[in-house]
């Protein structure tokens, strides 16, 4: 009955602890978690067309050394 | 498409900042939410690790072939890597200051990390300084081997053997244990996929970049 009851108590916390830790839930449902994703993604993309840029200027100047040499 | 990699790696990226942020993650305590900064501190190191493993086999292939150009390839997928191992401990330094309590703790990985920084440091500065250019080349090439066997050193063996904040490092369970469950998995290996083609993709640049400015200067 002490180790059913031990058990019982173990469970009993682990299940609380696991309710206790504050987590965005509520935050992605409705605290406007999408904006922050948003701007994030903005700012990768942004980077990464810049990227495609710098490829297509290097690009451009590789056809130039070609042809001249 | 010769070009499909970097797509993948921008379709990787973007995945994995939306997958990041809106899957649900299991609940730990002291960590809280910040353990989505796996998806995005992890794949930096994965990425610096590749990359420098990349150099060094072209390191080896310059010690066969003498050819300038592994050479170059070598240097500048370093340059790329500390690039990414300066993200990997600016990202982590925040994320410990908010879970173990400060910037700096006198964590092995921590500290075998910032180790293997300076030692790539070093590799740019030493093939920096010398002249010649079979000789930089060469010199490099022994010293980026070595470069790559301490780093495996620092961050693969010497902190599995003490105590680490790390998880998966000394009595520290690894995230795969239980902590990495499959939700994160699906965000998690695309990330670091996604990064380390990214690493190949800005490489990629300073090669050719490298290779041009070589041609300008034989011409």
């Amino acid at each position: 009955m002490k180790h059913f009851l031990n058990i019982l108590f173990l469970l009993l916390s682990f299940s609380l602890s696991a309710q206790d830790v504050p987590m965005a839930d509520e935050m992605r449902a409705n605290g406007k978690i999408y904006v922050v994703v948003a701007v994030l993604v903005t700012i990768l993309l942004g980077m990464i067309i810049y990227l495609i840029s710098i490829d297509r200027k290097l690009k451009k100047l590789e056809k130039e050394q070609k042809t001249k040499s | 498409m010769r070009n499909w990699w970097k797509a993948l790696a921008i379709i990787l990226l973007v995945y994995s900042i939306i997958g990041g942020f809106l899957i649900e993650v299991p609940k730990q305590v002291i960590l809280y939410e910040s353990i989505r900064n796996l998806y995005f501190h992890v794949p930096m190191w994965f990425a610096m690790i590749t990359l420098f493993f990349i150099s060094m086999i072209y390191s080896i292939k310059n010690l066969s072939s003498s050819n300038l150009k592994d050479d170059r390839k070598a240097i500048e997928m370093v340059n790329v890597g500390i690039i990414f191992g300066v993200l990997g401990i600016a990202t982590g330094s925040i994320w410990a200051k908010f879970t173990w309590g400060a910037f700096w703790t006198n964590d092995v990985k921590l500290n075998g990390s910032a180790i293997t920084m300076l030692i790539y440091l070093a590799y740019v500065i030493l093939r920096g300084s010398i002249e010649d250019e079979q000789k930089r080349a060469r010199i490099a090439a022994v010293y980026n081997i070595f470069a790559f066997v301490l780093l495996l050193v620092f961050i693969g063996i010497l902190p599995r053997m003490t105590d680490s904040l790390h998880p998966g490092n000394g009595g520290n369970p690894g995230f795969n244990n239980y902590d990495l469950d499959n939700n994160m998995k699906l965000v998690f290996y695309p990330a670091v996929f996604g990064w380390i083609l990214f690493g190949l993709w800005v490489s990629n640049i300073r090669i050719r970049m490298a290779n041009l400015k070589e041609q300008l200067l034989d011409n």
